[in-house]
């Protein structure tokens, strides 16, 4: 389990990070969401102490990172694949990993497999890694101690689409086994498929978490009618509101089942009724659109 | 694409121990030589040493063939190499971004730097002695050549006056590592260190009367350079000069790398 209180980081006047406090529980992916430049791998950072943060703190299963006594069995860490000495093969990137932890050498062959770079890719050097070799070799060097804790920073870049499928179903059972997972990314989609919980940043702010489920649901209803008026009355007498959109529908915050209740009450005919969901897309735009780049999207 | 272990983590080994000192430093040694520049640059002093043999024993005037020329020939490219292998150990973890994953892996950054500290030390105790068994192999070959008669004129004093030389020199390459962090900033600092520094000392003790006494405890490479005269005993004054200037040009500034490496921010 990850927990992060009031983690602040200031650089003089700005505030990368800004009061950022959620938990990434055991046997759950946890997706760490927001535009670039939002503070997520400066979040990371102070997970594993590279970054001191200004205030607050992160422990992981209770401890701070820089007590844990041989970090690499307990948390497997990927935060910049092409931060690698361009100059070492991939296997030798791995051994190096695989003394510090003082694993098994067999532990190296395992993890090359593991991540399917076959002897021949492993055996040459990083600089002439495609972005999603040095992915795989960065996953693969942060599983090779067989952590029960994974932080990822924006993993699924530079991977093809097999690649990210591979990755999906690599978490998904990570969590299974009771694993904390924790990733990063902008690509909603990713984020979307693979987590169950999701925590949103922007601006170094958290501005939503909670299960991917609720935070799905959270967007209400969608209903049409022959008579809408009729029905958007009925609504109204229960003290539900709703507004109409351009194409001809009535979107609200209310159940489906009262929707439909409703309208079989008030002898409304309905022609479509469902969950408005929206995608996370949608919200992602909309709780981001005062904080990202392209703020005309939204 | 296999998946991994469905059930449980390692849980089951009950006590995780903190990872030894000794094992930092063998990855460490390991990382010195486990590239291509890495490699070859260790290499090169071997290859430096083998042709400032050859070349002493081609070139050198008869008077002079002995054992103490051979060692200063060989020690001459490895004073310049050892401190670069040095830098090179320190600042790759921050030109190349390795640092990364070694203080994540090690997240106690005092404890990477002693490592890298120990390696560095035992390249450069490898490589003198190195250079005093080539040394002496040059000087047999030599005399079996030529009719000159063989001299040892390399005292135990000699050796290791050679020996703390030889590593200060390296733990200058050190510090500047420690102090800049960017493997071509660090290079440069130390040819400003090593080569232009002692000339501008020189051409202004050469001119300026006032400050030729002074040079000794202002001059780092004039101060060491007592270390590799081949001359016996140094006076309690050299030994002052070089405390002096090891202090000034050595200790303060890596005490102030120190305090940035621990605090900064790794990228």
């Amino acid at each position: 389990m990850i927990t992060v209180e009031g983690v602040t980081r200031k650089y003089g006047h700005f505030t990368a990070v800004d009061d950022v406090s959620f938990t990434a529980r055991e046997g759950r992916v946890t997706g760490f969401l927001g535009p670039n430049g939002a503070g997520k791998s400066t979040t990371m950072r102070v997970m594993v102490g590279l970054t001191r943060a200004t205030a607050g703190a992160v422990t992981i299963s209770g401890r701070h990172y820089v007590d844990l006594p041989n970090p690499g069995l307990e948390v497997g860490v990927l935060l910049d694949a092409s931060a690698q000495h361009a100059g070492r093969t991939g296997r030798e990137i791995l051994t190096i990993a695989q003394q510090f932890m003082g694993l098994p050498p067999r532990r190296v062959e395992e993890m090359l497999d593991t991540v399917s770079l076959t002897p021949t890719e492993a055996s040459r050097r990083v600089r002439n890694y495609s972005l999603g070799m040095r992915q795989r070799l960065g996953i693969a060097t942060a599983l090779i101690g067989d952590p029960e804790v994974l932080i990822l920073d924006e993993p699924a870049n530079g991977l093809d689409p097999a690649g990210i499928r591979w990755m999906r179903d690599l978490l998904r059972s990570y969590a299974d086994r009771g694993g904390t997972v924790l990733l990063s990314s902008h690509l909603l989609h990713e984020i979307e498929v693979i987590a169950d919980d999701i925590v949103m940043i922007g601006n170094g702010r958290i501005v939503s978490q909670g299960t991917k489920t609720e935070l799905l649901h959270a967007t209400g209803t969608v209903v049409r009618a022959a008579d809408l008026h009729a029905l958007q009355r009925a609504l109204n007498k229960l003290g539900i509101t709703g507004t109409l959109s351009q194409d001809g529908a009535l979107r609200t915050d209310a159940d489906p089942t009262l929707v439909g209740k409703v309208a079989l009450e008030a002898g409304v005919a309905l022609t479509e009724l469902r969950t408005a969901d929206a995608g996370l897309e949608d919200m992602f735009l909309e709780l981001t659109a005062t904080t990202q780049r392209e703020g005309a999207l939204a | 694409m296999s998946t991994i272990a469905t059930e449980g983590f390692h849980t089951a080994v009950p006590v995780i121990h903190r990872v030894p000192l000794a094992r930092i430093t063998k990855v460490e040694l390991r990382k010195m030589l486990d590239t291509r520049s890495g490699f070859w640059l260790l290499a090169s002093i071997a290859i430096t040493a083998l042709l400032a043999t050859g070349a002493v024993i081609l070139w050198a005037p008869n008077a002079e063939l002995t054992y103490s020329t051979f060692v200063s020939a060989i020690g001459f490219p490895m004073a310049v190499l050892l401190p670069l292998v040095a830098i090179l150990s320190v600042t790759s973890e921050w030109s190349q971004r390795s640092g990364l994953t070694t203080f994540t892996l090690i997240p106690h950054r005092h404890r990477i730097i002693t490592a890298k500290l120990i390696s560095s030390v035992i390249v450069g105790v490898v490589s003198v002695l190195l250079a005093f068994a080539i040394g002496a192999l040059g000087n047999l070959l030599n005399a079996a050549l030529t009719s000159a008669p063989l001299v040892w004129d390399v005292s135990q004093t000699d050796f290791w006056y050679f020996l703390l030389g030889s590593v200060l020199g390296l733990l200058i390459g050190f510090m500047l590592g420690i102090l800049i962090r960017a493997s071509s900033g660090a290079i440069a600092a130390y040819f400003v260190y090593s080569f232009l520094l002692p000339t501008i000392f020189l051409v202004l003790a050469n001119n300026q009367t006032w400050f030729k006494d002074l040079q000794p405890w202002v001059d780092v490479t004039y101060a060491q350079g007592f270390l590799f005269t081949f001359d016996g005993a140094l006076t309690g004054e050299q030994w002052a000069n070089i405390a002096v200037t090891g202090v000034i040009w050595l200790v303060l500034p890596l005490a102030v790398g120190l305090g940035f490496v621990t605090r900064a921010e790794v990228k």
